[in-house]
């Protein structure tokens, strides 16, 4: 399954210029607000006409400017989700969910109906209006809604947008548990990095209309010099680990990944699960020496990669722990006094390390 | 006080009238209500002039006109009346024609605005699920726009109930068949000792304007309930 795209597109002043690719799992199309992701799931949708260029969803084109396919919106079958979850007004939950079903040539699935209502938690709204829904509650009609018009791509944007914190980590864990049984690739357009690192597989960089690069969650994240274009995302390393040990009595679950062990509290996962765990380049301070008597629980040796530009007093260092690189932020005067430099062998002081993610899903 | 058999004759013609001039000029007006709210094309604005003209100019005119294109001898009339051997000219048929290009620019503004004030995002997500144009225009825009359908045929109505000078002129004012309520009440006020008469015809213009206002009432909110999930009512 894989979705292709090339496509331009002049909007006013801004254009869009945009190719990529996005395979299984979930895709993050992610970048500030007006990078143009909008547009290019609205392109996706056949909601705006791309100028030139085409758009492949399993080899099969929905869009091509040469050859003058433009398969219209109610034929592509993708699943959208929008921003204000736009559930018709004058039908209740059941309605709204039954809608596709009016339009669909090709039988129900037998128990696909109760199994989204299984999933997204729907089965005690069937009757009530959107209008006396909450947010949260509304999102997730419209999530259901879009599975079941049995998409072959699903598009969410922005879909916890309007939605305050506790709707949206509500929100959060129904999309990630569609994410794992469902099978459909999703592209999902958002520009805060907690939802993307949490959800991703995959995650396209969009700025100024491009896709600038494209890519795993731990690849983009990581990278010191796409920084100032993920713009939110506070410099820092994201690493895929699994659940080693548990221990009861101090809370502490030992994570290992490709590069050493983590010990991390509160964890809520069981002994071989995957996890995805992120720490900020002003979690990590470095030693040339490992430190003894120190409270810090996670000291990994390493070897410095890269220190980086002088951002104003402070530099971020990149240090290579096994397949990983860590990222540390540390004063210019430091640096100096230490003497970092590429190749030399550090410990990274770890302070906190913050868990994103119970699963790896689709990966 | 009971109505006498001649009232009950005017009144039944009347509700005849307006009845069918509305159930015909209910489905035009919707599509031409919503080509309005949602199509752009060259000459949009003169056709717009055009569908609004009876309500500017003076009722004898367009029952003038009316009267050269469907009369017998008319290019419209003559035509019916050699294919179809139906004549409109001096019957009932042609007084609820008349009401029916009366009242068409107040149903087609009720209906339009009401097009105009549906979200277009709403069949833009009924698109992604499948609906095509006319799926669309059928589940999503017809259902929401139907307080404003209402009120057209409510508006259309009531005018046609009240609809004088282009019926009069058209299809003059034949008792039993082109007689309706305002062309009664007219004659008995043309009439020496007429004035009760009139009167009477009056009141009864005023119950039935007043039943007619109530019923559009409870239908529009009855309609916005069942659209929105709640009383319009609630907001105010």
């Amino acid at each position: 399954m894989t979705l292709k795209l090339d496509i331009e597109r002049r909007l006013g002043a801004f254009r869009l210029k945009t190719a990529f690719e996005a395979g299984a799992g979930l895709t993050a199309l992610f970048g500030r607000s007006g990078a143009g992701k909008t547009s290019v799931v609205n392109a996706i949708a056949g909601i705006l006409r791309p100028d030139r260029g085409r758009i492949e969803i399993n080899g099969d084109a929905v869009f091509d400017g040469e050859r003058g396919i433009d398969v219209p919106t109610p034929q592509r079958r993708i699943g959208y989700v929008f921003q204000e979850g736009r559930l018709f007004p004058h039908m209740n939950v059941r309605q709204n969910l039954r809608y596709a079903r009016l339009f669909s040539r090709t039988p129900e699935q037998a128990g696909q109906f109760e199994r989204v209502l299984e999933l997204l938690g729907l089965a005690g709204l069937l009757e009530r209006r959107p209008g006396n829904l909450s947010g949260g509650e509304k999102q997730r009609v419209a999530i259901g809604r879009a599975l079941l018009s049995s998409p072959r791509l699903l598009l969410l944007d922005e879909p916890l947008a309007a939605l305050d914190a506790h709707r949206k980590s509500e929100i959060l864990e129904y999309i990630e548990l569609m994410r794992d049984e469902v099978r459909i690739p999703i592209l999902y357009v958002s520009h805060a990095v907690e939802e993307v690192v949490r959800l991703a597989d995959t995650v396209v960089l969009m700025s100024a209309g491009e896709a600038v690069a494209c890519g795993t969650a731990e690849e983009i994240m990581g990278r010191p010099d796409l920084r100032p274009t993920s713009g939110t995302f506070e410099g820092g390393a994201v690493i895929d680990a699994k659940v080693v040990g548990q221990d009861m009595q101090y809370d502490l679950a030992t994570l290992a990944f490709d590069g050493g062990t983590l010990m991390v509290t509160n964890v809520d996962a069981l002994i071989g699960e995957p996890v995805r765990v992120r720490i900020r380049a002003r979690d990590v301070s470095i030693a040339l020496e490992r430190p003894r008597r120190i409270s810090i629980q996670n000291v990994l040796g390493g070897n410095i990669a890269e220190v980086g530009p002088d951002l104003g007093g402070i530099v971020d260092v990149s240090i290579t722990v096994g397949s990983v690189t860590l990222r540390s932020r540390v004063t210019q005067r430091s640096a100096h006094q230490l003497g970092l430099a590429p190749g030399l062998e550090v410990y990274a002081l770890i302070k906190a390390v913050s868990l994103d993610r119970r699963s790896t899903g689709a990966g | 006080m009971g109505i006498t058999p001649e009232e009950l004759e005017v009144l039944g013609l009347s509700l005849k009238v307006a009845f069918w001039s509305v159930l015909v000029s209910l489905p035009v007006a919707v599509a031409v209500a919503y080509l309005l709210a949602r199509a752009n094309f060259p000459g949009k604005t003169l056709f717009d002039a055009a569908v609004h003209l009876p309500l500017v100019l003076p009722p004898v005119v367009v029952g003038y006109l009316l009267l050269l294109l469907f009369g017998k001898h008319g290019p419209i009339g003559s035509w019916l009346d050699h294919w179809f051997g139906f004549t409109v000219a001096f019957r009932w048929t042609g007084a609820a024609l008349a009401a029916a290009i009366m009242g068409f620019p107040l149903m087609i503004r009720a209906i339009r605005l009401s097009f105009e004030a549906i979200d277009r995002k709403l069949e833009a997500a009924a698109s992604t699920l499948g609906a095509g144009r006319i799926g669309v225009f059928l589940t999503v825009a017809l259902p929401l726009a139907l307080p404003g359908i209402v009120t057209g045929v409510l508006l259309s109505f009531a005018r046609g109930l009240g609809e004088f000078g282009a019926t009069i002129t058209f299809v003059s004012n034949i008792p039993g068949e082109t007689r309706t309520l305002p062309l009664a009440i007219y004659t008995y006020t043309q009439t020496p000792a007429g004035d009760a008469q009139a009167l009477r015809l009056s009141m009864i213009a005023i119950v039935l304007s007043l039943a007619a206002l109530f019923v559009s009432e409870v239908l529009v909110r009855r309609a916005t309930r069942r659209i929105m999930g709640h009383d319009p009512e609630a907001r105010h």
